[in-house]
């Protein structure tokens, strides 16, 4: 392998350094002492803005309404993009096509398409606003995000592992338990832990589904269009990073050796 | 694989058994059964509800009373080429366009790098700090550029220092771009999107140039090619795919924002924003339906584009 061309590593540094830089002037601004506006560089430094977050009632009641969203949007996604990636990683049949596209219209559509649409369907059949609303909306563009990480990994599982299980007299389940689930375990859980941080971070669909409830995202968006004490929201976005780093991080090391899933030489 | 070794229980003879025959047997039902649940779900739920709401620009809204009229009609779709409305789908293309061009040239360089020059610990590096990004928060990154871009912010005081605050006036005085300040230009606008969509380009780049084989710019190199012609002739194309299949998520993902254009932008609407007023202060369901169907043929052309090019495999 040749060395790399000092301009293209240049460009390519740079490149990065635009992904992180403005990240870490959020970081910047939570010790800020001017409230006010976003002056920069900012005139005085301070904690007093953690234990502001800490004692704020609304900030906690949104991050739990969040938490509990995304974990019921997670483990309904969980279920239905497996069963979607069994259906169609290896099957041929009439209408595959069109399937496969249905599970990626959720994020190919624009989000407020799916939100208003979401809505008026509430509206029509007078359902009330709750977190079933808001759980409905996310599970949709979740279960894309697990069916991407199962098929991957089914796809590259060696269909004669699954011939062998039932030539030793396992039946379906038994296959499905022993054979198939050990290994895509590790692709589901990266799945399920995209599909959580997803949910957890959707405002967009959010905005029509929720009705007066208020999620992390929803609160953050409000605090942003009328801001009251701008530092606040510097901690809570900081707060928001850290929280959503260690599944992302858990979830690349789950995939890193996916290459390295039985059979998949054959 | 200790698989060999497992002791597995004797065949079953029982419930499991007899439900299980027949899905070995014909896997074309053991196919339908896995599909109904996430068909129902999103056959139902998500493609009835979308139905029921596009449906909807074959309606007119009454001028006077407000009121959805219930006959079938073209004044609604027709209204979308008035010129003001025509205005705001030009303007959100040349947006999305503008975004997806600059992802690509901002992409490319990273995506390169990782693809053909990286050792493995170097690329883990990559591919995590290309993640980390993508997966933070929407709203803190928008956040984050809300206080670079503001007049007493970051960007302006760096260009103030290098002296080149001059240029950042003469930026913004030019018609189109420009703005009384950076967070209310189309300039902050489209850099804010880049900024958001960057990630989405680069991982299906360096998806793509990871798959051109070795050997062929090995053969390349051999029949004389330079470095340039080599990158030209081979590399690009083999990637391009991959720009198309990154294109498809930052176009899309800009066409139908309204959030950045809220915080960040001048007060000429966007489609997202047009869709959100409509449906919303104005209530006029049946025009914010023909909106929606823009995004949503746009997007279906683009599709069908990029499908010819393959970038559906290197998604």
């Amino acid at each position: 392998m040749t060395r790399a061309p000092l301009s293209l590593k240049i460009a390519a540094i740079g490149g990065l350094a635009f992904l992180h830089v403005p990240l870490l002037f959020i970081l910047l601004y939570c010790f800020t002492t001017e409230e006010k506006s976003y002056a920069f560089p900012p005139p005085g430094f301070t904690l007093k803005w953690f234990g502001v977050v800490w004692g704020r009632a609304d900030i906690w009641a949104a991050v739990g309404l969040s938490l509990k969203v995304a974990t019921i949007a997670t483990v309904l996604a969980l279920v239905l993009g497996t069963l979607a990636a069994g259906a169609l990683a290896r099957a041929r049949f009439f209408g595959r096509e069109p399937v496969s596209l249905l599970f990626v219209l959720p994020i190919a559509l624009p989000g407020i398409v799916t939100g208003i649409a979401l809505r008026q369907a509430f509206g029509l059949m007078e359902i009330p606003f709750s977190v079933w609303t808001i759980v409905l909306g996310h599970a949709t563009f979740c279960i894309v995000v697990v069916y991407n990480n199962a098929v991957a990994r089914l796809r590259r599982l060696s269909p004669s592992l699954i011939e062998a299980s039932m030539d030793l007299g396992a039946d379906a389940f038994q296959t499905f338990r022993l054979v198939v689930l050990p290994n895509i375990g590790t692709a589901l859980l990266a799945g399920g832990m995209l599909a959580f941080a997803l949910s957890f971070d959707e405002v967009i669909v959010t905005t029509f589904t929720a009705g007066q409830q208020s999620t992390l995202p929803i609160w953050m968006l409000s605090e942003l269009i009328r801001p009251r004490q701008r530092p606040v929201t510097n901690v809570v976005a900081v707060l928001v990073i850290l929280v959503t780093f260690l599944p992302i991080l858990a979830a690349y090391y789950l995939t890193r050796h996916g290459e390295a899933v039985a059979g998949s030489g054959k | 694989m200790s698989l060999a070794t497992r002791d597995l229980p004797a065949p079953r003879e029982g419930v499991m058994r007899r439900l299980s025959d027949p899905l070995v047997r014909h896997g074309r039902l053991l196919t339908l059964l896995l599909l109904v649940p996430p068909l129902l779900w999103l056959g139902l739920v998500y493609l009835g509800s979308l139905f029921v709401f596009l449906a909807q620009s074959v309606f007119s809204i009454d001028e006077f009373s407000g009121t959805i009229v219930r006959e079938p009609t073209t004044a609604t779709l027709l209204e979308l080429f008035r010129p003001a409305n025509y205005d705001i789908v030009l303007r959100t293309i040349g947006i999305s366009s503008a975004v997806t061009m600059l992802c690509a040239v901002i992409a490319f360089p990273i995506a390169y790098y990782a693809a053909r020059y990286a050792g493995p610990k170097v690329k883990a590096a990559f591919y995590l700090a290309v993640m980390m990004p993508l997966w933070s928060s929407y709203l803190v990154k928008v956040y984050g550029w809300k206080l670079l871009l503001a007049k007493e912010g970051a960007i302006g005081w760096f260009a103030g220092k290098l002296g080149l605050g001059g240029a950042l006036e003469a930026w913004l005085a030019l018609p189109l771009v420009g703005g009384p300040s950076l967070s209310v230009s189309y300039t902050g606008m489209v850099l804010t999107f880049t900024y958001l969509w960057l990630p989405f380009m680069i991982l299906p780049v360096q998806a793509a140039l990871e798959r051109v084989p070795p050997h062929l710019i090995e053969a390349a190199g051999d029949l004389g090619a330079s470095p340039g012609l080599v990158f030209r002739t081979v590399i690009l194309p083999l990637a391009m795919p991959g720009v198309v299949a990154g294109a498809i998520f930052t176009f899309s993902l800009t066409l139908g924002d309204y959030i950045v254009p809220q915080i960040i932008g001048t007060s000429a609407l966007v489609l997202g924003q047009a869709v959100y007023t409509l449906q919303g202060t104005a209530g006029n369901i049946p025009l914010a339906a023909a909106f929606s169907l823009v995004p949503i043929l746009v997007m279906a052309l683009f599709l069908t584009v990029a499908k010819r090019t393959g970038a559906f495999d290197a998604l």
